[in-house]
C-alpha cells in the first residue's frame, strides 16, 4: 500500500523535528503515568482492605484510645465473628528519616484475620513464643538488611523509651498488599506500661472486627457504637476501607494537586505537539495543494495529517508505557517505605494511550481543518 | 554591529500560532513551577510566624509534637518556678500550661472528617499569642464549656462557626468567638479554657507549657537547666524552631515533588521552544544569507536568534507568572503529616520565587534557543542566499 508509505515518509521528513517531538511526549505521558501511579499508591491502603472487616476507634479521633475490655462487648454484639486489636507505636528506628509504621497487636487473632501476611509456619511459632519477637513485611526487610534473629531498636515517641525486639519471621503479601509494617506483641507493650505509666495500661488504639457476613457491616457497626453510646469513651465503627479512605481524605488538597497537574503536562505536550503539526502543515501547504489540484479530496488530505500525527503520538506514547514500567520500579527502590505499595495499574497504562491518542488528535485538528478547507490557489501561491 | 530588537520582536510576531504556542507551553510550566514554590513559600511562612523567639515551648523529651507529649503536675510545677521566666503586669508568671489534642470534625463542604486540634489554653497564653486577634464575638469564659474558633476552622469545618455548637468529650461547646491569627498555624485550630478541657478529656497531665523568657538570650542557659534536671523528663525549644520543625516534612515533600515535576514539565517546554526556533532558523535561510552578505557577523546572527529564544521565555515566564500570582486568593489546607492535624495556608508570593521563576523561563529559552542559534551562526553565505 502506498498511503501508510506516503505517512511514514512524511513523518520522517524533519527527522530532527519529529525526534524531538517524540522525545517531548515519551517525557509527558511518562511523567503522566508515574503521576498517576503515585496518586494509586495513595489509594492503595484503602483498596487492599477487606470487606468482611471493621475497625472500631475512639469517636473523639484516633489519639485517644480505648479500653481492652471493650473486646469482650464487641465480641457480643451478633454478627460479629472475631475481635482483634492494634496499637499504633510511632517508634524512631535510628533516625526520624526511617519512618515505617509499627503496630503492637493481638498476635493470634490479628494473624488470624490477615491471612494475606504470609508467614511459614515455623516463623509464625516462633513469633508466638517470644515475648519480644516481631515480624515485618519483606520490603522492610529488605530494605534495612533485616534477618531473622536480627535485634532491631526503636526509640518510642508516644511511648518514651528504649524498645529492642527481636525479629522472628519476615511476611510475604500478594502485590498490592503492604509489605513495609513492623508488627510485634502488644502484651509487651501493655507491660511494659503498666511498669511506667499504671494509668495507660490496658488500652488500645483500634478493635479490628470480622464479619460473618460482609453484607452485615452497617448494622454491625451501628450496634457497635450504640453499644458504648455514653459511655466515658464513645466509639466510631466503620469499614476497614472507609478507615483506610479517611486518612486519603485528610491529604485530599494534595492529592488533587498533583492529579491537576499530571493534566497539565498533558496540556503542555499538545501545545508542543500541536505547533508541530501546524509548522508540518504550513511548510507542506503548496505540497497539499498540489494533491488537491489532482483531484484528491479536502478529506483525504486531511486524513493524511491527522495519521501522521496519531502515528507520532502513538509512537511515543508506547515507548512511554515501556518505559514506565522500569522507572516506577526505580522510583519505588528509592522511596522505599514512604509507598509501601507501588505499582503501574492496567488502568495507568490504558490511560497513558489514550492521552497519547488524545494529543495526536487534538494536535491535527486545526492544521487538517485549515488545510483541507483552504483553497487550491492559495496553497500553491502560499510560500513556507 | 547587532540586529535591531524590533526586526527579532517581528520575527515572533509573524508567526503568531506558534509563537502562541510556545510561549504558552512555557507559561504552564512556569506557573506550575511558580505555584509549588509559593505553596512550600506559604507553608514556611505559615508555621515560622506561628511561633514567637522569646517563647519557649516546654515537651515530653522525644515526644516530637504537642499532642504526643505528656507533662505532669509536679514537673509542671519545677518548670514555673524557673527564674527566668517574664512576668507580667499584675506580678504573674507569664507561663501557660496547655492540653493540647486532636478531634475528628466532619468539614462542611464534603462532610468528610478530619483531624483538628483543640488546645486548652490559660488566660495568659492567650497573651504569649498577640498574634492571635478576637474579629468576631467574646471570648470564652474560664470554667465555661466555652470554645473560640480559629478564622480557617469556622468556615470549614460544621459546627464551628460563631454560635454553633460542637460536640466531643461528651459534652457539648459552644463557639462565643472567632479569632483571626494571621497566617500562623494558630488559625487552625479551636481554643477553650485548659483545666475545663483536662477534665473533658479526663487527663492528669499537661500536654505542653509555654514561657516567655524575661530575657531571650538567656535561651540556652534554660534550656540546659530544664534538660539537665533530674526531676524532668522534658525539652525544650525556641517556640519559632519548634513550628519550623514541624513543617520541614511536609514543606520537603512539597518541594521535592514539586521540583521534580518542574524538571520534567521543563523538558517538555524546551523541546518545544527547539522546534520553534529551528523551524524560525530553516524558514529564513535566505534572510540569514542575505544579512551576513550585508556585513552582519556570525555573533550578531546567534545574538538575534537567542534574543528570539529569551524573548519567547520572557512571555511565557511573565504570563506564567501572572497567572500563580491570582493563587494567592486560594487558601489550601491539608493534613500535615507530623503532626496528624489540619493545616490551613495560602500560595505566597515572594521576590524571589518570581526571580527564580523568571530565570527559569529564560534558562528554558536559553537551552531551547541556544542550538538553533548556533546553527543560524554557522550557516555559509553562499549556500544560505542559494536556498532561496
Amino acid at each position: 500500500m502506498l498511503l501508510p508509505r506516503l505517512i511514514a515518509r512524511n513523518a520522517f521528513r524533519h527527522k530532527l523535528r519529529t525526534a524531538l517531538t517524540v522525545v517531548g511526549i515519551v517525557v509527558a505521558i511518562t511523567a503522566f503515568g508515574l503521576l498517576r501511579t503515585i496518586v494509586d499508591a495513595w489509594y492503595a491502603g484503602a483498596n487492599a482492605s477487606s470487606s468482611a472487616r471493621l475497625v472500631t476507634r475512639s469517636a473523639v479521633s484516633l489519639v485517644f484510645s480505648l479500653p481492652l475490655t471493650y473486646a469482650q462487648k464487641i465480641r457480643q454484639v451478633p454478627g460479629v465473628r472475631s475481635v482483634s486489636w492494634a496499637n499504633w507505636f510511632g517508634g524512631v528506628y535510628v533516625s526520624e528519616r526511617n519512618f515505617f509504621p509499627q503496630f503492637a497487636i493481638d498476635a493470634p487473632t490479628y494473624l488470624d484475620m490477615y491471612p494475606e501476611f504470609i508467614l511459614s509456619p515455623a516463623e509464625r511459632k516462633a513469633f508466638m513464643t517470644d515475648r519480644k519477637g516481631a515480624v515485618v513485611g519483606r520490603k522492610l526487610a529488605e530494605q534495612y538488611g533485616w534477618s531473622v534473629g536480627d535485634v532491631i531498636p526503636l526509640r518510642g515517641t508516644i511511648y518514651p523509651g528504649s524498645w529492642s525486639f527481636t525479629l522472628r519471621g519476615i511476611y510475604d503479601a500478594e502485590q498490592g498488599v503492604d509489605q513495609s509494617t513492623f508488627f510485634f506483641h502488644w502484651d509487651y507493650l501493655n507491660e511494659a506500661i503498666k511498669r511506667i505509666y499504671p494509668r495507660r495500661a490496658d488500652q488500645t488504639g483500634v478493635f479490628i472486627v470480622q464479619l460473618r457476613e460482609p453484607g452485615e457491616a452497617a448494622e454491625v457497626s451501628a450496634a457497635i457504637d450504640a453499644t458504648f453510646k455514653n459511655s466515658l469513651a464513645e466509639t466510631r465503627t466503620e469499614t476497614e476501607k472507609a478507615f483506610q479512605l479517611s486518612f486519603v481524605a485528610m491529604t485530599e488538597a494534595i492529592l488533587l494537586a498533583i492529579q491537576a497537574v499530571s493534566f497539565v503536562v498533558i496540556v503542555i505536550i499538545m501545545a508542543v505537539m500541536a505547533n508541530t503539526m501546524a509548522m508540518t502543515a504550513r511548510e507542506r501547504g503548496s505540497e497539499y495543494a498540489t494533491l488537491k489540484a489532482l483531484g484528491f479530496s479536502g478529506g483525504f488530505v486531511a486524513r493524511l495529517i491527522m495519521a501522521e500525527s496519531i502515528g507520532i503520538a502513538l509512537f511515543g506514547g508506547a515507548v512511554a508505557i515501556a518505559l514506565t514500567l522500569p522507572l516506577a520500579r526505580a522510583f519505588a527502590e528509592r522511596m522505599g517505605t514512604l509507598f509501601p505499595i507501588f505499582f503501574v495499574s492496567e488502568e495507568t497504562m490504558l490511560l497513558q494511550a489514550c492521552a497519547a491518542l488524545c494529543v495526536g488528535v487534538v494536535a491535527a485538528l486545526f492544521p487538517a481543518w485549515r488545510t483541507a478547507s483552504v483553497r487550491i490557489v492559495d496553497g500553491l501561491r502560499a510560500v513556507a | 554591529m547587532t540586529l535591531p530588537f524590533g526586526y527579532i520582536a517581528r520575527n515572533l510576531a509573524a508567526r503568531r500560532l506558534t509563537t502562541t504556542l510556545t510561549a504558552g507551553g512555557m507559561a504552564l510550566v512556569v506557573y506550575v513551577f511558580a505555584t509549588v514554590l509559593m505553596l512550600a513559600a506559604g507553608l514556611e511562612q505559615t508555621l515560622v510566624s506561628t511561633g514567637q523567639d522569646d517563647n519557649v515551648i516546654v515537651i515530653r523529651r522525644a515526644a516530637q509534637t504537642e499532642v504526643q507529649s505528656g507533662v505532669d503536675r509536679a514537673q509542671a510545677g519545677v518548670v514555673e518556678s524557673l527564674g527566668d521566666i517574664a512576668v507580667g503586669r499584675d506580678g504573674q508568671k507569664l507561663v501557660s500550661k496547655e492540653v493540647v489534642v486532636l478531634i475528628n470534625l466532619p468539614k462542611r463542604d464534603s462532610n468528610k472528617p478530619s483531624n483538628v486540634v483543640i488546645r486548652g489554653v490559660t488566660p495568659v497564653g492567650v497573651d504569649l499569642r498577640p498574634q492571635a486577634k478576637l474579629v468576631e464575638g467574646r471570648m470564652f469564659r474560664p470554667g465555661t464549656a466555652e470554645v473560640i474558633a480559629g478564622r480557617s476552622i469556622a468556615g470549614r469545618f460544621q459546627g464551628a462557626g460563631l454560635g454553633e455548637t460542637l460536640r466531643f468529650a461528651s459534652s457539648d461547646w459552644t463557639v462565643v468567638g472567632i479569632f483571626d491569627a494571621g497566617r500562623t498555624g494558630f488559625d487552625s485550630e479551636i481554643w477553650g479554657d485548659s483545666e475545663q478541657m483536662m477534665q473533658a478529656f479526663r487527663r492528669l497531665s499537661f500536654s505542653a507549657l509555654v514561657f516567655r523568657l524575661a530575657d531571650t538570650s538567656r535561651f540556652d542557659a534554660v534550656k540546659t537547666e530544664i534538660e539537665s534536671d533530674p526531676r524532668l523528663t522534658l525539652e525544650a525549644k525556641r517556640e519559632t524552631r519548634f513550628y519550623a520543625d514541624q513543617s520541614e516534612l511536609l514543606s520537603k515533600f512539597i518541594s521535592y515533588l514539586g521540583t521534580t515535576i518542574s524538571v520534567i514539565f521543563s523538558i517538555g517546554a524546551v523541546i518545544g521552544a527547539m522546534i520553534t526556533m529551528y523551524a524560525s532558523v530553516a524558514s529564513r535561510t535566505a534572510e540569514i544569507g542575505t544579512l551576513r552578505a550585508l556585513g552582519f557577523s556570525r555573533t550578531a546572527i546567534l545574538v538575534a536568534f537567542l534574543v528570539e529564544a529569551l524573548l519567547l521565555g520572557a512571555i511565557g515566564g511573565v504570563v506564567g507568572l501572572v497567572a500563580a500570582s491570582f493563587m494567592q486568593a486560594i487558601a489550601i489546607s491539608t493534613m500535615n503529616f507530623q503532626t496528624f492535624a489540619e493545616l490551613a495556608f495560602t500560595f505566597t508570593l515572594t521576590p524571589r520565587i518570581v526571580v527564580v521563576s523568571l530565570s527559569f523561563a529564560l534558562a528554558m529559552g536559553f537551552v531551547g534557543g541556544f542550538l538553533p542559534a548556533a546553527r543560524a551562526a554557522r550557516m555559509n553565505i553562499v549556500d544560505a542566499l542559494r536556498a532561496a
